[in-house]
């Protein structure tokens, strides 16, 4: 992945503009993206993702520029390439277990081929996990946050895409849970060989990262433009 | 899965979704009953004379002749001359002729004088003759023949005595000639139902004291003596007539509306109810308007209940945009849910309404002589049903819409 002379404004807010100059993750690569809140980690991952354009500046995912394709095309690029895991609040609530890890692949033809049997995939991926047998029948509003975090990761990964990017998942764990969820998401975000962007705003996890980069050493947010 | 994920959503909101789909249920069974009643009322009004080519009587609108002669509805401007009867039972093209006479009334009936060939010619509901479900018609001159709701309504059985009052509502009776009930029919569902039927001699017997309107004061003929009297009728009140043969309908009419001794009308029960539903088709057409706002206000109901869930489902819509959905497929989420809304009511609707006809049916019969059938439901109600349900769709466009620009805002990063 390769951020190059990015500039971007939200529409309608035109006193905010994030820079980025250049960014890179090499394949297999995992980062820790160290930054406080309202730092612009958000947008930046919103531009990773290809759900905002930027003004200006290229973005390549996986071999591809993002703003060589059109709306549909960065969703669907998104659905191939990109496994997101949110810090919470990451699963349909009224959807089984099930329904949440093969969601993506409703969206994502070649990612459905790659996961092959995708209800033996999930199972095994919560298998992998250390999620509880049977749990993919569960709905996913009985399930506690550590398991919503796990069924999270398995939704990102399921259908291996190459990169994986997850937004401070472990905020809503407790420190103890902290570690095992981290320890189960690194084998197998190793194990699928994709790249993992983590932003988060604790410094401590740098250990289990290749590379800690800043917001701010990356990026540079003007909030005086107009 | 997005249709199994979609009604997944709608049970994770299961009160609210409740509510908007009874609202709908309700509305729709309104509409569809509205429906059912005005097509009843119009078919129970058609099966009420069936086989009589044209009904003939004074000169009046043709809608009136209709009401009073069939429907026991008002009164005749006049009568027809027992001559002016018998020329028109004389002419080649009539097949058969039956008299009626109104104008007196027992209780809240009607007391019909007409022959006994009305017991074999008058039809109704595609062709079914009258039958007697107690005792036998009419073989003595002050025998009388009830339907089944006077009988019903009044505990009437066969034998009792009836008086007839002379005109309607009226407090002076025809005491000193007595009826005897001799027969009871079944119950048609017709006017039959609620009249009197004497002989027209029986008509004639108990006017026999009477002169322009008013009994001749001091006399009292006995009966014994009525019965040795002349009882031809003077006048009928109108006449139900069988054509030999179809093609000579309209010039037979056209005879009797052009009749030199006496100003007649002479019309198709078929047009002339045509007349009637020309009549009342504003009140008709402004029934079932209210009644189809009724359904727009309940789909307006569940586009507001879409409407307010929006803001705390932004989360949803940014978890589908993260795994890769289009705005379009959120916007298409929202539709398929309003039209599974939309289609769940409708079909609870017309469960209700069919529940509702079970019950009603028998009351709207006894009290109205409506009968609604209970069919399977027509293309028509297919059709209003499909209607809903793409009403749903379109209403659901709205906050569908809304929904759709939200997650191209939001992204798969909510702001809330």
């Amino acid at each position: 992945m390769a951020l190059t002379d990015v500039r971007f404004r939200w529409p309608g807010r035109a006193s905010f503009m994030l820079s980025v100059a250049d960014f890179r993750l090499a394949q297999g690569e995992t980062v820790l993206m160290l930054g406080e809140s309202g730092s612009g980690k958000s947008t930046l991952l919103s531009l990773i993702c290809g759900t905002v354009q930027p003004d200006a500046g290229t973005i390549l995912v996986a071999g591809a520029d993002l703003s060589d394709l059109s709306g549909a095309g960065r969703d669907r690029f998104r659905a191939e390439r990109i496994g997101v895991i949110f810090q919470q609040f990451n699963l349909l609530p009224f959807g089984t277990v099930s329904d949440n890890i093969l969601l993506p692949l409703r969206f994502a033809p070649q990612r459905r081929k790659r996961a092959g049997a995708a209800q033996a995939a999930a199972r095994t991926l919560c298998a992998d996990l250390g999620l509880p047998y049977g749990i993919l029948a569960a709905k996913a509003a009985t399930l506690s946050v550590g398991q919503q975090q796990r069924v999270a990761v398995a939704r990102a990964l399921i259908g291996q895409p190459p990169l994986v990017i997850a937004d401070e998942p472990t905020s809503s764990l407790d420190a103890g849970s902290q570690a095992a969820f981290l320890d189960l998401m690194f084998a197998q975000v190793a194990a699928s060989r994709a790249s993992l962007l983590m932003v988060s705003h604790d410094p401590r996890l740098g250990a289990r990262f290749d590379r800690v980069v800043r917001i701010e050493d990356i990026a540079t947010i003007d909030r005086r433009a107009a | 899965m997005i249709l199994r994920l979609a009604v997944a959503s709608l049970g994770a909101r299961v009160l609210t979704v409740a509510m908007t789909v009874l609202a709908i249920a309700l509305s729709v069974a309104l509409f569809l009953g509205v429906e059912k009643v005005r097509t009843g009322a119009k078919a129970s009004f058609a099966d009420t004379i069936s086989g009589t080519d044209l009904i003939v009587g004074a000169r009046s609108g043709s809608v009136q002749l209709l009401l009073y002669s069939v429907f026991r509805i008002g009164n005749a401007t006049n009568n027809v001359t027992w001559e002016s009867y018998q020329d028109i039972a004389a002419r080649p093209e009539v097949d058969w002729i039956v008299p009626i006479s109104l104008g007196d009334s027992h209780r809240q009936f009607r007391v019909m004088g007409t022959s006994t060939a009305f017991f074999e010619r008058y039809k109704y509901r595609q062709g079914r003759a009258l039958a007697v479900s107690d005792g036998a018609i009419m073989a003595d001159l002050f025998d009388a023949v009830i339907g089944a709701d006077v009988a019903a309504t009044l505990g009437y059985a066969v034998d009792d005595p009836i008086i007839v009052a002379h005109g309607l509502a009226s407090f002076t009776e025809h005491k000193d000639q007595p009826f005897r009930i001799s027969g009871i029919l079944e119950k048609t569902g017709t006017p039959v139902d609620r009249t009197v039927i004497v002989s027209m001699e029986a008509i004639e017997a108990i006017h026999v004291d009477w002169r322009g309107g008013a009994q001749i004061p001091g006399q009292s003929t006995p009966v014994e003596t009525i019965r040795q009297m002349d009882l031809t009728p003077q006048a009928v009140t109108a006449a139900l007539v069988g054509i030999d043969s179809p093609l000579q309908t309209f010039a037979l009419q056209r005879a009797i509306n052009e009749y030199p001794e006496e100003p007649l009308l002479a019309v198709l029960p078929g047009v002339a109810l045509q007349e009637l539903w020309a009549i009342v088709g504003v009140a008709e057409t402004a029934l079932l308007g209210v009644s189809a706002m009724v359904v727009v206000t309940a789909l307006i109901g569940m586009m507001a209940t879409i409407f307010s869930s929006l803001n705390e489902r932004r989360r949803e819509m940014a978890i589908f945009r993260a795994m890769g959905a289009r705005p379009a497929t959120i916007l298409g989420l929202l539709v398929l849910e309003a039209m599974l809304m939309a289609a769940i009511g409708a079909l609870l609707g017309l469960v209700l309404l069919y529940l509702g006809l079970v019950v009603a049916q028998p009351m709207v019969d006894a009290a109205f002589g409506l009968w609604l059938p209970i069919d399977a439901p027509s293309m028509r109600e297919v059709w209003v049903l499909l209607g809903v349900v793409a009403a749903g769709a379109v209403v659901s466009l709205v906050p569908a819409f809304r929904a759709y620009k939200l997650s191209l805002a939001d992204g798969m990063m909510v702001r809330t």
